[in-house]
């Protein structure tokens, strides 16, 4: 291999996003397309790319329209970016912006790209609605009569039942079981407490509102329709007042998890940009972080062998041992807060010995996480979840935090996601 | 801009009646788009000899073109598009009879949007007070043509200091070009300095770093965009909350976005760490971000106050610290304040607005003087809007608003351009000449005139 084809480091420049919106809320007209425009032209605008060709641009959607086939491509064509900047679109459910990042990082290190996007956005509000299947066999049966008398007989298949739309849920679709009953059954097998999930659901909206007042943002989110902090955000919760919501997942006593401790259904955009050394230096761009390695495990839920949201308590050993480190190594750790109960779990799994031993195969258990590097400046919980935009949310606001720490602080991000399925990165600060 | 007694008077209806009645009629004023020429046909030049300054404004228009008359009889169609008159040579006031004889015979041959501009010496510098009388009565001739012409037309005075002949050109240029559309009855002094002409005039600004505070909307917005189309890259600085619409100034003028409140602590270091490690460097300096919060003094509660002043002079005074220092604005940079009409007329319900932007001129007085400064070939100026045509204006009430556009000599509202074009012609490295003035925006408001 020749010195020029080496990999490189791929550096993360800083990100942007919009601010989430609780769903049916500020965003409640604005689709897909809208917010990750605006997500890319408030970044082009932070780091002067106006008119720039990029090396690619990867972002996506999980809830999605059958117009957006292209979303991403789209969204490139309606920025301030030269149309000459391909795109693609990327979609592992909430793993999709943090799989996005690792997917456009490997192409700027293996040389492929010299700069490149990656993001995400996603609606609850403008959520695709389908026809039922009946009808949608009955269209395309009448798609492919050629005379009357067959349309006539296509028509007449219709029933009224059919007219009910297909809108879309919130469900695994091998069990069933919505996400929150999933984890309900999770948080109760680790008996994570009541108080224990309201806390961290307090600390984050308590760390996310410090966050926004010192500025923190000023140089990640850019508002948009009228919206200028995350909608859900909550300045004065506290542990006392989300004791007073009733539970709506689980059942009965153990039930334990609120709409206070469960993400909302968010709408909301955001990219991150990434780039080679070189790329940045030329144009004076600082670099905040590189992309260490990265690292997706997947659990099997279905048969309830192992919880839906598990997946990366799998991820962790091994990329801790790619790179002989310890989970105390890191400086800053960004768990995705999809349920308080999701991150109490996984902390709970790296500290069980029993779990570590049987389930990881480690001799000893990963141990302790200090509580005050995780998620100091808010997470999910506060901010909201537009599914496709948590990946890119924490890439760039962790960059950010590890700059701050000074070179060669590591953070670590674990995004869980739909299907069984896990993401987790490592960056390094510049 | 047409207001609703500009709709109507152009109506046909409204054109013969406003005839017949002597009313004003604003008319579409002439702006400047790239590649345009300076003026559009010949230009009257005149004045008594020694013709200095007149002399050296031909070799100007000679090289640009354009043809220059003695006589209104000499120009094709017997219009002109512009009157030059050298008064530099006056010495009493009995010499200021030839400025009679040169400008009257032109002024009704004046084509729509012309200029008349008049150019004289400083009375300040002058030998004796019969000499100091004849070029101040300059100004008062000036601005009293410029309250008799129609049409679009303006007239304007330079005051030129001795031993700064040849710093003219960018003064005269703008004067004259469709640039300084609501620039009227105003006086602008050219000081000794260093100017460097451009290579390229319709790019005079090419190379060079920008900063524009309150950049995403209105006049800010403007401003990016017209130093960007002379050349300058440009920083584009607003409050976070304001960072959509600064996006889109940003990436329409290719410029960078720089989210942040003005009256921040470190807003100065930031803004200039920003322009170095982005841009290497800054040239340009525009402190155009203001609030207004009107009360009547008695009603004037603390924090509108306090906000006005800490927004529209505090935050100027802090970020100059940084923005001045000498790791700061590169040498012959240029500082621009935005000031106001109200700041050296005052206005009813704005004495904090008004507070602040006379203290703006006074920070201008103040700096345009400092040794270390001149030293460092660093200008500083201001711009005084009058009323321009922005979303702020749109909502003052309907016959304030009229009455708005039509006291002043143009008979209209000015845009957001105007005030920009002002700006960048501030901020030229030929106009290093010009440091210490206070230039109104405001087609000859009756204000504070």
């Amino acid at each position: 291999m020749a010195p020029s084809s080496q990999p490189r480091r791929a550096a993360v420049i800083g990100g942007n996003r919009i601010p989430f919106a609780r769903a049916n809320g500020t965003y409640a007209k604005a689709f897909n397309q809208d917010m990750l425009t605006a997500a890319l032209d408030g970044l082009v605008a932070r780091f002067g790319l106006a008119g720039e060709s990029l090396g690619e641009v990867a972002a996506g959607a999980v809830l999605k329209h059958s117009r957006d086939f292209n979303l991403t491509r789209e969204s490139v064509l309606g920025s301030s970016l030269a149309a000459t900047t391909p795109a693609y679109d990327v979609q592992q459910a909430c793993g999709t912006g943090l799989e996005a990042t690792v997917l456009v990082a490997n192409k700027v290190a293996l040389r492929q790209v010299d700069s490149a996007v990656a993001g995400g956005a996603d609606t609850a509000s403008d959520a695709p609605i389908a026809v039922s299947e009946g009808l949608r066999e009955t269209l395309l049966a009448l798609n492919r009569a050629r005379t009357a008398g067959q349309r006539a007989k296509a028509l007449a298949r219709i029933r009224p039942a059919h007219l009910v739309p297909d809108v879309p849920r919130n469900v695994e679709p091998r069990t069933g079981l919505s996400m929150g009953e999933h984890m309900a059954q999770t948080a109760a097998r680790w008996a994570v407490s009541r108080l224990a999930q309201d806390e961290l659901a307090a600390a984050s909206h308590r760390n996310l509102a410090a966050a926004y007042e010192r500025g923190f943002f000023d140089d990640l989110v850019t508002p948009f329709a009228g919206l200028s902090r995350d909608e859900n955000l909550r300045p004065d919760s506290s542990v006392e007042k989300l004791a007073r919501l009733k539970p709506v997942f689980g059942k009965g006593e153990g039930a334990t998890m609120t709409a206070g401790n469960s993400t909302p259904l968010t709408d909301g955009a955001s990219v991150v940009l990434l780039s080679s050394d070189e790329w940045a230096a030329e144009r004076g761009l600082p670099v905040l972080a590189y992309v260490v390695d990265a690292q997706t495990a997947a659990v099997d839920y279905v048969t309830g062998q192992e919880g839906l949201l598990m997946a990366p308590a799998y991820a962790l050993p091994r990329l801790l041992e790619r790179h002989g480190m310890k989970l105390q190594d890191f400086e800053l750790v960004e768990i995705h807060e999809a349920f308080a109960s999701t991150v109490l779990c996984t902390l709970a799994a790296w500290e069980s010995e029993d779990f570590c031993r049987t389930r990881l195969g480690l001799e000893a258990p990963i141990g302790e996480l200090d509580r005050s590097r995780l998620n100091v400046n808010g997470s999910s919980l506060a901010a909201g979840h537009p599914f496709a935009a948590t990946g890119g949310r924490i890439v760039a606001s962790l960059a950010k935090m590890l700059h701050e720490k000074g070179t060669g602080a590591r953070g670590l991000i674990s995004i869980c996601a739909a299907g069984g399925q896990g993401v987790m990165a490592i960056l390094e600060a510049a | 801009m047409a207001g609703a007694y500009a709709r109507l008077v152009n109506s046909p209806v409204g054109t013969r009646l406003a005839g017949q009645l002597g009313l004003p009629r604003p008319v579409p004023l002439r702006r400047y788009a790239v590649g345009e020429p300076l003026v559009h046909g010949a230009v009257l030049l005149g004045g008594p000899e020694p013709a200095v300054l007149g002399a050296r404004v031909g070799e100007l228009l000679a090289r640009e073109g354009v043809v220059v008359v003695g006589e209104v009889a000499e120009a094709v169609g017997g219009r002109v598009a512009a009157v030059v008159a050298d008064l530099g040579a006056v010495e009493r006031p009995g010499d200021l009879d030839v400025l009679r004889a040169v400008v009257a015979p032109a002024l009704s041959s004046l084509q729509p949007s012309g200029r008349v501009v008049v150019l004289g010496r400083s009375p300040g510098q002058a030998r004796e007070v019969a000499q100091a009388a004849a070029r101040r009565a300059l100004e008062g001739i000036t601005r009293s043509i410029g309250k008799e012409l129609r049409s679009g037309a303006t007239a304007n005075l330079v005051l030129v200091d001795d031993g700064a002949e040849g710093n003219l050109d960018a003064t005269v240029r703008f004067l004259l070009s469709g640039r300084s559309a609501y620039v009227d009855g105003q006086v602008v002094r050219v000081g000794t300095g260093t100017p460097v002409q451009p290579d390229d005039w319709t790019r005079p600004l090419s190379g060079k770093v920008a900063v524009v505070t309150g950049a995403a909307r209105g006049i800010g917005a403007a401003i990016a965009r017209v130093l960007a189309r002379d050349g300058a890259t440009v920083v584009c600085v607003d409050l976070p909350e304001a960072g959509d619409s600064l996006a889109g100034t940003a990436n329409v003028v290719g410029g960078t976005a720089l989210q942040l409140d003005v009256t921040a602590a470190d807003a100065g270091r930031r803004i200039l760490d920003h322009a170095r490690r982005r841009h290497g460097g800054l040239d340009i300096v525009v402190h155009n971000a203001g609030i207004t919060r009107d009360r009547l003094l008695a009603n004037l509660d603390d924090s509108r106050w306090r906000s006005v002043l800490e927004v529209n002079l505090g935050s100027i005074l802090r970020m100059n610290e940084v923005l001045l220092g000498d790791d700061g604005i590169r040498d012959g940079g240029h500082l621009v304040l935005v000031s106001s009409i109200a700041g050296i007329a005052g206005n009813r319900g704005q004495v904090n607005y008004a507070a602040s932007k006379a203290g703006v001129i006074g920070v201008v007085d103040a700096l345009s003087v400092d040794e270390r400064l001149r030293a460092r070939g660093i200008t500083v100026n201001a711009v005084a809007p009058g009323f321009i045509e922005t979303e702020m204006t749109a909502k003052v009430p309907f016959a304030t608003r009229e009455a708005g556009r039509l006291l002043n000599s143009l008979n209209q509202g000015g845009l957001p351009v105007d005030v920009a074009e002002t700006i960048a012609w501030l901020s030229q490295d030929a106009n290093a000449g010009v440091t210490g003035n206070v230039v109104r925006v405001c087609g000859q408001s009756l204000l504070g005139a």
